[in-house]
């Protein structure tokens, strides 16, 4: 396996979603090469530091007048 | 849950008002807009409750309603241009990365919370719009292929592509804050 093949499976081996056999052929790849180990582990991170990380907070008081604006809309009939 | 239970839609929105305001926000790219759009949003998905078949989950047929709140927003205020997420994506397939750097153990450790967020913004705010919104609906807001396929009105190969071309640009891009420095840490 080329690094170009081991690179146009990467999503389906981050997310879970490939058989056994491409698994094995994956997992040798990246025994001998420390380039897609690399790509695969700081990939991963990328994605774990953004799925964890609260990047935009919700701005004070905007839940607020969300639910005031509800309330008007439901005034004028649910 | 059907129309004009006020509260029951109150905890709806709470559930999901932090979602609709990110996907907002990282689509507008502006505070104000994402604002509108997240009140937007909500008072559609209330009027439009009827029509909710329960045949997709609640939180993907809101999504999809953000969505197309967000893009609409932003031709409103690119008066004239025309705004699809197919803006700025180029068609190149993934190549080979060139940045081999490793990373540090827990690199986010090296920085503050709001120097971090900081970081974490000016990077995903720089990819193309197209692979953005993949990525976000995709790893952060947790949908699967098919459904960001169809709430984007693109096909699975199309979202393919583009969340593997953003994983790598976002990767890359980070590597610049997080590779290991040479001599300091093993």
């Amino acid at each position: 396996m080329t690094c170009t093949e081991f690179l146009a499976l990467l999503d389906d081996l981050i997310d879970d979603s490939v058989s056994s056999e491409a698994r094995a052929e994956l997992q040798q790849h990246l025994r001998g090469c420390e380039h897609c180990e690399v790509t695969l582990n700081t990939t991963r991170k990328t994605i774990e530091i953004y799925r964890s990380h609260e990047i935009y907070d919700l701005p004070p008081g905007l839940r607020e007048r969300l639910h005031a604006a509800i309330m008007a809309r439901c005034k004028k009939g649910c | 849950m059907r129309g004009g239970d006020v509260s029951a839609y109150d905890t709806l929105v709470r559930k999901y008002e932090r979602q609709v305001f990110r996907i907002a926000q990282h689509i507008t790219q502006n505070r104000e807009d994402a604002e509108d759009v997240m009140q937007d949003a909500f008072l559609k998905a209330y009027e439009k409750l009827e029509q909710f078949q329960g045949n997709s989950k609640f939180y993907t047929w809101l999504v999809r309603i953000a969505v197309n709140e967000s893009l609409m927003r932003l031709r409103k205020r690119r008066t004239g241009k025309m705004v699809s997420i197919d803006e700025d994506v180029e068609t190149e397939e993934g190549s080979v990365p060139r940045d081999l750097a490793d990373w540090a153990p827990d690199p986010e450790q090296n920085y503050g919370q709001s120097e971090l967020n900081e970081i974490l913004r000016k990077t995903i705010q720089g990819l193309p719009q197209g692979f953005r919104i993949v990525f976000v609906l995709r790893d952060v807001e947790g949908l699967s292929t098919e459904e960001t396929a169809e709430t984007l009105g693109l096909s699975i190969p199309a979202v393919k592509s583009r969340l593997l071309r953003a994983r790598l640009q976002l990767r890359e891009r980070l590597s610049r804050y997080f590779r290991r420095k040479r001599g300091v840490e093993k």
